[in-house]
Formats: C-alpha cells, sequence, structure tokens
C-alpha cells in the first residue's frame, strides 16, 4: 500500500506481458515478506490436500457389500471409510422413525426449505408471510404425526435426525419471535413493573449457558408440574430453547425499536392510535427492517445451538449422528461421519450468512 | 371524481373516522389508570404462575423427601473428579467439588479467551493482508468454523485425540513435548514456595511499571520531552524478581516428562478433555473474533492511513499509535460478548466429560435430587463471571474510549 500511493500515475500504466503472471506479482509476489508467505503456505496447502486426497480420496473405501466394515478396517488410518454414509444415512438424516415412512420426514424437510426460501424473498414480506408460515407449519406437524388422511399415527419418540433439528430451530423461532418482540416492548415501556420484569427475563436467560437451561427443562420440569402431570421431553426441550430464543431476540429487536426515529412514535400518537396499533403499525415494520441482518445472524447461532439437545439425549441430527457410530462394526468412523453431518449443518448455515450478507449490502447501498 | 387514496371507498368513509377522536380524549385521562391496570395485570400472572409452580414443586420435593436448603454443601461428595487443577478426592464435601469444577471452568475460559484473542486477531488482520493466498485462507478458516456447531466441532476434536496413539509411541513434535491420547504433555517448571515469591515480585514489578509508565506519559504530555520507559521496566519486571531470586538463593529447574512404563512421569498433563475443549473453544471463538477485528480496522477512515503515510511513518509505527487505538473503539463492545459467550459455552464440557462446573453441578444434582439449589449454584457462578468480564471490559473501553473536549 506505500508503495503503491507514491508510484507515479505513468508507471501504473497497464504493462505489457501475460495477464496471469501480472496478477500473481500485484497479489502474491508485491514484497520479499508477501512471496515468503505465499511459498510458505503454499507449501503447507499442497502438504495438505495431498494427504487429505490420499486419505479422502484415493484410498477411501465407498461402498461396502452389507453390514461388513472389513474393507475398511483394513485401510484405516490410511484412507476414509466413506462405505458408512451409505450404510447410515437413513438413520442420521431420520432416527428412527418407521422405515417406510420415512418420505414423511423427507417431504417435512423439503417443506421446511421451502419455507425458509419463501421468507427470503423481499415479495412475501407481508401479512400473509404469516399465514403461510402457520399453514407450512400445520401441513409439516401432520406429516410428522400422521393419524388422519390415511397417514399412520408417530409418536414422537420415534422422531429423529434432520426433521428435529428443523423442528426445534423453527418452532424456536416462530414462537421466540413473538415472545421476543413483547419482551423488546416490554423493556421499553415506561411502566416500571412490566420494564424490571422483561429486564430480568433477558438478563437471566442471557446469563447462564443453554447447557443448564435444558437440564432445568428436562430435570426440574417435573418438579414444577402437578403431580402426575408430565409432558414429552421434546416439548420440553422445545419450551427451553423457546424461551432462550426469545431473550436473544429481544434484545436484537430492541435495537431496532431504538433506530426507530422519535417523530415515528409522536406521529402515531398524533393519528390518534393505541399503543398497540402504534407498533403494529408503524413502529415495528420499521424496527424488523432495521435488523434483518443482525436477526439472521441470531437464527444461524441458534440453528447451531439446536445441537445442544444432544446433552439432555433427544435424538436431534447430532445425536443420531453420535448413536448410529455406537454400532461396533462402524465405531472407529466416527470422523467421517461427523464430516457428513457438519457438512449438512454448514450448507444451512452458510446459505444464511450468504443471505445475511447480501442483506447487508442492499441496506448500506454498496 | 377521482379519491386520492385507492383504501377509501368515496367521501362517505370519512364519516366514521370521527368517533376515535372522542375515545383518544377519553383515554388520555385515564392513561395512568390503564398503566396501572396492566401492571397489575402482568405481575399478577407473573406471581401467579411463579406461586404454582412454587406450590407444585414444594409438594414434589417433600413427597421424594428432600429438604430443600444448602445444607447437602457439607456433604461428603463421593464423587471422582479426574482432572482439577485444585487438589480433590471423593472425600471431600459438596462445595469443594463445586470450587473445584468452578475453577475448572475458569481454568478453559482464562486461557481460551487469551488465546482465542491472539488467534482471532492473528486471523482477523490476515483477511485484510494484500496476499491473496493468505487472505483466502483465512476468509475459509472463518467461514467454515463459524458454520458448524461448536458441540459437532467439540466431539470431532475429542475422537481425534482418542484417535492419537499410546503413550508408548506418543508424536514428539518438538523435544519434552508428547501428543498421545493421554493428552498433551509438557516440561514444567516446578514452583514452590520460592519460585512463588519471584513471581509474585514479577507480578507486583508489572503493576509499578504500569504506574511509573503512565506518570512519565503524564509528564511528557506536559512539557513535550520523551522520557523513555523502557529502563523502569527492565529494573522492575526483570532484574527486581532475579535479586528476589538470588537473595532467597531459589533454584530454577525444568522437570522434563519421561515415559515409565505405560504412562508419563514428570512434566504437566493437558488432559485430552481439557485439550480438546480449549482447541474447540479458541478455535470457534477465534473465527468470531477474527470478523469483528476485520470490520473494526475496516471501520478506521482511509484517510488515517494516507495520513500516517503523508507523515512518512513506518508501518508498524502506524498500525499501533494511529489505526489500532481507533480500531478498538469499534472492537471492544462485541468483543465483550464473544468473552461471555466462550465462558457459557466452556458448559459444553460435559458432553465429553470434562468436568467443569455445570458438569459437576449435574452429577450433584443426580446424586442428591437438589434440582434447584445446583441450578442456583450455576446461575449465581455465571451470573458472577459475566458481570466480573462485563465489569473489566467497560473499565477498558471506558480508558479506550475518545477523549472529547
Amino acid at each position: 500500500m506505500t508503495a503503491m500511493t507514491d508510484v507515479p500515475r505513468a508507471a501504473r500504466r497497464p504493462q505489457a506481458g501475460n495477464p496471469a503472471l501480472r496478477w500473481l506479482r500485484a497479489n502474491l509476489f508485491s514484497s520479499i515478506p508477501n512471496g515468503i508467505i505465499t511459498l510458505v503456505l503454499g507449501a503447507v496447502l499442497v502438504k495438505a490436500l495431498v494427504s487429505f486426497v490420499q486419505w479422502g480420496i484415493a484410498n477411501a473405501v465407498w461402498l461396502v457389500p452389507g453390514n461388513d466394515s472389513s474393507a475398511c478396517r483394513a485401510v484405516r488410518g490410511l484412507g476414509a471409510c466413506w462405505a458408512v454414509i451409505p450404510e447410515k444415512y437413513r438413520f442420521i438424516l431420520f432416527g428412527t422413525y418407521p422405515f417406510d415412512e420415512q418420505w414423511r420426514p423427507a417431504l417435512a424437510v423439503l417443506l421446511f426449505i421451502a419455507l425458509y426460501y419463501v421468507s427470503t424473498r423481499r415479495f412475501w414480506w407481508r401479512r400473509e408471510l404469516i399465514y403461510l408460515w402457520i399453514a407450512a407449519l400445520a401441513l409439516i406437524s401432520i406429516l410428522m404425526w400422521g393419524g388422519v388422511l390415511g397417514l399412520s399415527f408417530v409418536s414422537q419418540d420415534r422422531w429423529g435426525g434432520l426433521p428435529v433439528t428443523l423442528i426445534l430451530a423453527t418452532f424456536g423461532l416462530a414462537f421466540g419471535f413473538p415472545l421476543g418482540i413483547l419482551v423488546a416492548l416490554g423493556r421499553r415501556s415506561k411502566l416500571p413493573a412490566i420494564r424490571s420484569l422483561s429486564v430480568l427475563y433477558v438478563e437471566l436467560i442471557r446469563g447462564v449457558p443453554l447447557v443448564s437451561l435444558l437440564f432445568m427443562a428436562s430435570v426440574m420440569f417435573p418438579l414444577f408440574m402437578p403431580g402426575g402431570f408430565n409432558i414429552d421431553k421434546l416439548l420440553r426441550a422445545q419450551i427451553a430453547i423457546i424461551l432462550f430464543a426469545g431473550a436473544y431476540l429481544a434484545e436484537v429487536i430492541r435495537g431496532g425499536l431504538q433506530a426507530v426515529p422519535r417523530g415515528q412514535y409522536e406521529a402515531g400518537d398524533a393519528l390518534g392510535l393505541s399503543y398497540w396499533r402504534k407498533h403494529r403499525l408503524i413502529i415495528l415494520p420499521q424496527a424488523i427492517r432495521h435488523v434483518i441482518p443482525p436477526l439472521v445472524n441470531t437464527f444461524i447461532a441458534f440453528f447451531k445451538d439446536t445441537s445442544l439437545v444432544l446433552i439432555i439425549g433427544i435424538f436431534d441430527l447430532l445425536t443420531t449422528a453420535k448413536t448410529a457410530i455406537i454400532d461396533p462394526a462402524w465405531q472407529q468412523f466416527s470422523v467421517e461421519v461427523y464430516i457428513f453431518v457438519a457438512m449438512i449443518y454448514f450448507a444451512f448455515c452458510f446459505a444464511m450468512s450468504r443471505y445475511s450478507r447480501s442483506l447487508e449490502a442492499q441496506t448500506t447501498g454498496r | 371524481m377521482t379519491t386520492d387514496n385507492p383504501g377509501s371507498d368515496g367521501p362517505g368513509t370519512d364519516a366514521p373516522r370521527l368517533p376515535p377522536r372522542q375515545r383518544f380524549s377519553f383515554a388520555l385521562g385515564s392513561r395512568e389508570l390503564k398503566g396501572l391496570f396492566w401492571q397489575v395485570l402482568v405481575v399478577g400472572i407473573a406471581v401467579a404462575v411463579i406461586a404454582f409452580l412454587w406450590s407444585n414443586t414444594v409438594t414434589n420435593l417433600s413427597a421424594r423427601r428432600i429438604t430443600t436448603g444448602f445444607a447437602f454443601l457439607g456433604r461428603e461428595a463421593g464423587m471422582p473428579i479426574a482432572d482439577s487443577l485444585l487438589s480433590y478426592s471423593p472425600q471431600n464435601t459438596y462445595l469443594w467439588a463445586f470450587v473445584v469444577g468452578v475453577a475448572n471452568t475458569l481454568r478453559v475460559a482464562v486461557i481460551g479467551i487469551v488465546l482465542a484473542t491472539i488467534l482471532g486477531t492473528v486471523v482477523g488482520i490476515s483477511r485484510l493482508s494484500a496476499n491473496w493466498l493468505l487472505s483466502r485462507i483465512a476468509a475459509i478458516y472463518v467461514e467454515v468454523l463459524r458454520d458448524i456447531p461448536l458441540l459437532l466441532q467439540l466431539l470431532f476434536w475429542y475422537v481425534l485425540m482418542q484417535a492419537l496413539p499410546a503413550a508408548r509411541l506418543a508424536w514428539k513434535p518438538i523435544e519434552g513435548v508428547f501428543l498421545s491420547n493421554r493428552g498433551l504433555i509438557l516440561p514444567a517448571i516446578p514452583i514452590g514456595v520460592g519460585q512463588f515469591w519471584v513471581l509474585a515480585t514479577a507480578v507486583f514489578g508489572c503493576v509499578a511499571f504500569y504506574a511509573v509508565r503512565r506518570y512519565l506519559i503524564r509528564q511528557q504530555m506536559r512539557d513535550g520531552r520523551p522520557r523513555p520507559a523502557w529502563p523502569y521496566g527492565f529494573g522492575f519486571i526483570v532484574l527486581l524478581p532475579a535479586l528476589v531470586s538470588w537473595a532467597l538463593g531459589v533454584s530454577w529447574s525444568i522437570a522434563w516428562p519421561e515415559l515409565r512404563g505405560f504412562n508419563f512421569v514428570g512434566g504437566m498433563t493437558l488432559a485430552p478433555e481439557y485439550f480438546a475443549l480449549l482447541i474447540a473453544l479458541v478455535t470457534y471463538t477465534s473465527a468470531f473474533i477474527a470478523e469483528i477485528v476485520r470490520s473494526g480496522i475496516q471501520a478506521v477512515p482511509r484517510g488515517q492511513w494516507d495520513a500516517a503515510n503523508a507523515l512518512g511513518l513506518r508501518r508498524s509505527f502506524m498500525l499501533r499509535q494511529i489505526i489500532l487505538p481507533q480500531a478498538l473503539r469499534v472492537i471492544v463492545p462485541p468483543m465483550t460478548s464473544q468473552y461471555l459467550n466462550l465462558t457459557k459455552n466452556s458448559s459444553l464440557a460435559v458432553a465429553i466429560g470434562y468436568q467443569d462446573v455445570v458438569s459437576i453441578a449435574n452429577t450433584t444434582l443426580n446424586q442428591t435430587g437438589q434440582a434447584i439449589e445446583a441450578i442456583a449454584l450455576i446461575m449465581a457462578v455465571f451470573l458472577t463471571i459475566s458481570l466480573g468480564i462485563s465489569f473489566f471490559m467497560n473499565w477498558y473501553n471506558a480508558r479506550i474510549a475518545l477523549v472529547e473536549r
């Protein structure tokens, strides 16, 4: 940079020569230290790539007949055993859901993805989106539970894998979001009792790790309820996740509320709108638009955090992966399974973070 | 006649808009009453829910013959803790087990915060490098680590640790360092009473040096004459402890680990659980810190770089004295929340069996059934740590804030 700024204009004229070489010179070998960095990093990178290709592709076992992992054990340490994926993918993706009915969770996953896609389109950012969410979530519930329309009933004890991860994240969001709006409004309220309750809720939840909230949901919930009354483990975890999401989303939304100019509140008052109508029609639409990029970032964090339900033994995607390799024949190939699951998580999170970045670029007008 | 407003059906629709004015004036008069009503309602619901849960809990606990209260903390814990900083045996009380757990949490959190900050800063600066290869690699590092759940990364590292060779075939990257499925074994310096006093003197020296340096800078601000601080630094941090060491006759030795039988003797061992947790927390958090550092540096206006270049400053001086102080103002607040996240994320230790405070509270809860007390202790510990970090970072933030007249 120092060199660039004091070079006379004439010297920076496009030089003759191979454009590829010019690019190399400008981006990789602009100075001696830069050249050294390039060479060292290049060597390390090539070495890492070569050993990964040897392990992951050249020496890898892709398919084995039956449930026989001896071919894999023969190359252990030298090559990857990708054969564990075709062997176990149905269990990893759908858990113990009845095998012949697994098209239902698969369809539910597709519905979830379609729902996410639709929600990212600017065209759909209006009232109807809420109805669409309600309809889609209802449809997914019917698919998963069944019991109507000729679908056999499947209890939620048997749900597992990717649909459970998506359910925990999506329902957590769908309920946590309105909760977050209420708490954010409560925290900015002029009424002292409501304000302090909201502050207490947000700070208590944000102050402790999600793990302890989940423990609380799994261990203490039965203590809280009248004797004999108990609800399903999945639902308890879902409640903990909703409470958790509500507190974090409330803080993001509060930031948006603060960014709405005072004049907008005064205009709402001047029109004689009630508190709720003022917020619903004037303040919240602007506030939420302000914070869409941080909201998407919160969604990503939240999507990853659903994996913590592993600790209380709920069969989400990570737990099914971990359970799949308890099978003694495949026990030694957990790295391959973890890489497979990591790629699924990565696909979802990467898509969301790309989307968040494109939104940011739009709003800052770059 | 055309109406401007497509939503209204004609002039007739304007008439029904009048009544709300009356309602508005009525609402104005009773605004305080309405506010009171809402508060009473919400607080009433909250109190009712809590009372309902409380009475259920009391009934359930008495049915299970569990007495509430913290008296159980004095009982013998009887749980083994494999890897602890403080000395502990299963005959100790639950209270001591908790203290050991807190020490374990702090051990991973404090070292994790320091390492994550260093690694994150390096990666963040690398992302802005003019070297295309370096900035690409840094970008991929950040993207991959941020988009995979921490728990998955933790399990992955732990599996890799367990797949390491046994102690007899341990890897030896450099002399005295062994990496095996027993963890990372490093040479250590045994700390006795004499060594402790020397270290204490060195810490005192750092504090004294800091105070002297502040004084010297204040003097320089007054008359503009530069006063070098490094002789004081050398004196306080190197000479003074050396003098104490000589006076007390402390001998310094290095305990080299060596393989005896199936395990290592001497040196310092980082258990595989601790090591996996530390690596996972540091790499994961460093990806977030890298982004914060990058955006902080990018937030410094271009004119500041140009001005520093125009003055002919050296690049290192420019970064240290002009760019970083301005970037830090943007960096510190989000960094605080990353430190808090790392501390809270250290509770994932329970998944791989490193006994931090959450894991020990969980075992206590299973052994004694004192669920409320155990959760209350976890909350108290994390709230205290959170408050401590926030307090320190707010102090630091206030110190580096832009001083305006």
